[in-house]
C-alpha cells in the first residue's frame, strides 16, 4: 500500500508537470486573447477559492460564507501595495495620491494578502466559530458584506480609494518576458497563475493529509466524538478558518490581477455563492473535483454556453429564444441534472488520482477483453 | 486515583446530577450502574470535561482537573470510550485508531501493535472504513481508539449496548484483560449483571445520587439491587 501511496504521489507529479507544459506551449501558440486563457487563468482562481473554501466546508464542516469577504480584503491589500509610486497620483486622483508612497514587489504583496485576510479571520473567528452550521453561515456572510462596506467607506479613501477603482497595479501581463522594445518574447500570463495556484493547492493537500487534516474531519463527523479523544475544538477550527481565509485572500490578489481593476462592489454575495456551487458540483470533500469544477463553471459561464446569448449554437439559429438571459436558464438546468445524477458531486468524496485513471482503464480494458472472449 | 466530591450537574436548569462522591482506586475495575436517566452519562461527561459540573470536585492523581477542558483531561490520562461507539465511520480503522493518539506525538507503531494484539479482528480491517464495521467491531474500534491515547483511566459509556450478548462476553473479557494490563477502568452500565461480575466496586446510582455501594459480588448478592436492576 505504501509503494502505491508512493507510486501513486509520483504519477501525480508528473500529470501536474503535464499540465503545466501544456499550458506553457498553448499560450506561445494561440493567439494571446484566445477566450481558453480567459476561463484558464480565471478557472485557476476560482480552483485556489473553490479548494480553500473545500477545506473548511468540507474538510472541517464548518459552513462559513464569508469567502468573497476575505478575497476583497487580498484583492485591495495586493493592489494598494503594488501600485507603482509613480502611478499613484492617477489612481488616488480625488485623496491627493494616497497616503502609501511605496510600492512592494508582487510576490510579497501576495503573501500579504493572505496574510491580511488571515489576520481578519483571526480576530472574528473568535467570536463566530462557536456558532454552529447555519448560523456561522449567516454570521460569515454578514461579515462579508460589512468588509465590503468598510471598504467603501469616504474615511478610508487615501488607503482603499473609497468607492473608486484601484488600477494600474501590475497584472497577470506583466509575467510575459518581454524585450528591450516592450515586445513578448515568452508568455507567462496563464503559466505563472497556474504555478502560485499549484504551489497553495499542494499546501492545502499536504495539510489534509496530515494529522492537523485527520483531525479537521474528526470535527466534521463528530464533534463530542472529536472532543472526547482530545482534540482542542476552538483551535482546530480556528486554525482551519485562517489557513482557509489565507488563501482566499491570495485567491483574490488573483482575481485582483486578472481583472486589472479592484472595485469592492464586485466582492458580493454572488461570488461566495458561485464559488459554493463550484464546490457542491466538485464534491464537498474532494480537492480535485473543486478543480475540475471550478474550471467546468468557468468554461460553462464564460465560453462555451455564449452562443446561447447571442442568436447561434453549436450551428442552431434560433434567435427567438436565443436571447441575451438565455445562457443562464441552460446553465441552470445543467446545475440541476448534475445534482440530480451525481448527488455528490462529481467527484464525491473522492480524488481524481494517477492511479485511479489508471485502474479505470484497466477496469475497461479488461471488461473487453472478457467480451472478446465470450 | 479519581476522587469526586460533592460533584453537582445541571442541564439546562435539570439537576441531572445531585451531590454525588466516588472513588476509584487505581487498577481496578469501578462500575457505576443504574436506569435510564439517573445522571451516569452526566457524571461521566462531566470528569472528561465534555460538560461544566454547577460545583464540587474532580481530583485525578491528586491534582484538581475540575472544570478543565477535555483536551487537556485526555492529556492527563483520563480517556473515554463514548456512549454509542461514536467511531468516525469515513475514516479508516487505522485513522480511527490514530485520532484516537492524537495528543501524542511520538512514535504510534507499537500502541497500534498492542492493541491490534487485544483486537485481532481489527488487524484484518485496518483499511476498512469505521462506517462498514458491524456493531461489535465498531465498540471493539472504540475501546482501541481510546486505548491509543495510553490512558492511565479509562472511562466506558454503556459498551454493552445493542450489542448481541454473546459479543458483549466477548467485550466484558477484553475489559477484564486490558485492566489485568494496568489500566484503571469507570465502566458505567445498564447490564447491571456483567457490569458486577467484573467489577471490584459498584455503586448504584438513581436519580441523581448514589444509593448503594460496595465490591461487585455483594452488591450481586444484595436483595435490593437484585429486585431493581437483575429482575429476579
Amino acid at each position: 500500500m505504501k509503494t502505491n501511496n508512493k507510486k501513486n504521489s509520483l504519477l501525480t507529479i508528473f500529470i501536474l508537470i503535464g499540465v503545466f507544459v501544456l499550458v506553457f506551449v498553448l499560450e506561445q501558440i494561440l493567439p494571446a486573447n484566445a477566450m481558453l486563457f480567459t476561463v484558464l487563468q480565471k478557472g485557476v482562481i476560482y480552483a485556489l477559492v473553490a479548494v480553500s473554501m473545500n477545506l473548511l466546508n468540507g474538510f472541517t464542516g464548518l459552513f462559513s460564507l464569508g469567502q468573497a469577504g476575505f478575497m476583497l480584503i487580498g484583492a485591495y491589500c495586493y493592489g494598494i501595495f503594488t501600485i507603482p509610486v509613480l502611478e499613484r497620483a492617477s489612481v488616488y486622483q480625488y485623496f491627493d495620491g494616497g497616503i502609501i508612497k511605496f510600492a512592494l514587489p508582487v510576490p510579497i504583496a501576495l503573501i500579504l494578502a493572505g496574510l491580511a485576510a488571515a489576520v481578519f479571520a483571526a480576530l472574528i473567528g473568535i467570536p463566530v466559530l462557536r456558532l454552529k452550521s447555519d448560523y456561522l453561515a449567516i454570521a460569515t456572510l454578514g461579515f462579508a458584506e460589512i468588509i465590503r462596506a468598510i471598504f467603501q467607506w469616504d474615511k478610508l479613501g487615501p488607503v482603499t480609494n473609497g468607492s473608486n477603482l484601484l488600477r494600474k497595479f501590475p497584472s497577470f501581463n506583466d509575467f510575459n518576458i518581454t524585450d528591450a522594445n516592450g515586445a513578448v518574447i515568452i508568455r507567462m500570463s496563464t503559466l505563472v497563475p497556474f504555478i502560485i495556484v499549484g504551489i497553495c493547492v499542494l499546501i492545502i493537500v499536504l495539510l489534509i493529509n496530515s494529522s492537523y487534516g485527520r483531525a479537521f474531519k474528526a470535527i466534521r463527523d463528530d464533534e463530542v466524538a472529536a472532543e472526547a479523544m482530545g482534540i482542542n475544538l476552538f483551535k482546530h477550527k480556528e486554525m482551519s478558518f485562517v489557513i482557509s481565509s489565507f488563501f482566499a485572500g491570495v485567491g483574490g490578489a488573483l482575481l485582483a490581477m486578472y481583472q486589472m481593476t479592484i472595485q469592492a462592489s464586485a466582492f458580493k454575495s454572488n461570488m461566495t455563492y458561485e464559488i459554493l456551487l463550484v464546490v457542491v458540483i466538485g464534491g464537498i470533500g474532494s480537492v480535485t473535483g473543486s478543480c475540475i469544477g471550478s474550471f467546468l463553471f468557468i468554461a460553462c459561464s464564460e465560453w462555451w454556453l455564449r452562443g446561447l446569448d447571442s442568436g447561434t449554437f453549436l450551428g442552431i439559429n434560433a434567435p427567438v429564444i436565443f436571447r441575451s438571459g438565455f445562457r443562464k436558464v441552460v446553465f441552470a438546468v445543467i446545475i440541476m441534472a448534475i445534482v440530480l445524477f451525481y448527488r455528490k458531486g462529481l467527484m464525491g468524496e473522492n480524488e481524481f488520482s494517477a492511479y485511479g485513471i489508471r485502474n479505470f482503464f484497466l477496469r475497461i480494458f479488461n471488461k473487453k477483453k472478457g467480451e472478446a472472449k465470450k | 486515583m479519581l476522587k469526586i466530591t460533592d460533584l453537582k450537574v445541571n442541564y439546562g436548569g435539570i439537576e441531572a446530577v445531585k451531590s454525588i462522591s466516588f472513588e476509584v482506586q487505581e487498577k481496578s475495575i469501578v462500575t457505576l450502574i443504574g436506569a435510564n436517566g439517573a445522571g451516569k452519562s452526566t457524571t461521566l461527561r462531566a470528569i472528561s470535561g465534555l460538560v461544566k459540573q454547577r460545583s464540587g470536585k474532580i481530583e485525578f492523581l491528586g491534582d484538581d482537573i475540575t472544570g478543565k477542558d477535555a483536551h487537556f483531561i485526555v492529556s492527563k490520562g483520563i480517556t473515554m470510550v463514548p456512549e454509542g461507539r461514536r467511531i468516525f465511520p469515513d475514516m479508516t480503522v487505522l485513522e480511527n485508531l490514530k485520532i484516537g493518539a492524537y495528543l501524542r506525538k511520538d512514535d504510534l507503531t507499537e500502541d497500534i501493535k498492542w492493541v491490534f494484539d487485544l483486537f485481532p479482528r481489527l488487524k484484518e480491517r485496518s483499511w476498512q472504513l469505521g462506517g462498514t464495521l458491524s456493531g461489535g467491531e465498531q465498540q471493539m474500534l472504540a475501546v482501541a481508539r481510546a486505548l491509543m491515547s495510553r490512558p492511565k483511566l479509562m472511562m466506558m459509556d454503556e459498551p454493552s449496548l445493542g450489542l448481541a450478548p454473546l459479543v458483549v462476553r466477548d467485550i466484558f473479557a477484553i475489559i477484564k484483560e486490558i485492566n489485568k494490563q494496568g489500566v484503571t477502568i469507570l465502566l458505567i452500565e445498564q447490564n447491571a449483571n456483567m457490569a458486577l461480575h467484573v467489577a471490584d466496586v459498584g455503586y448504584v446510582m438513581e436519580t441523581g445520587r448514589i444509593t448503594m455501594s460496595g465490591p461487585g459480588k455483594e452488591l450481586l448478592a444484595s436483595p435490593t439491587v437484585k429486585a431493581a436492576y437483575l429482575g429476579s
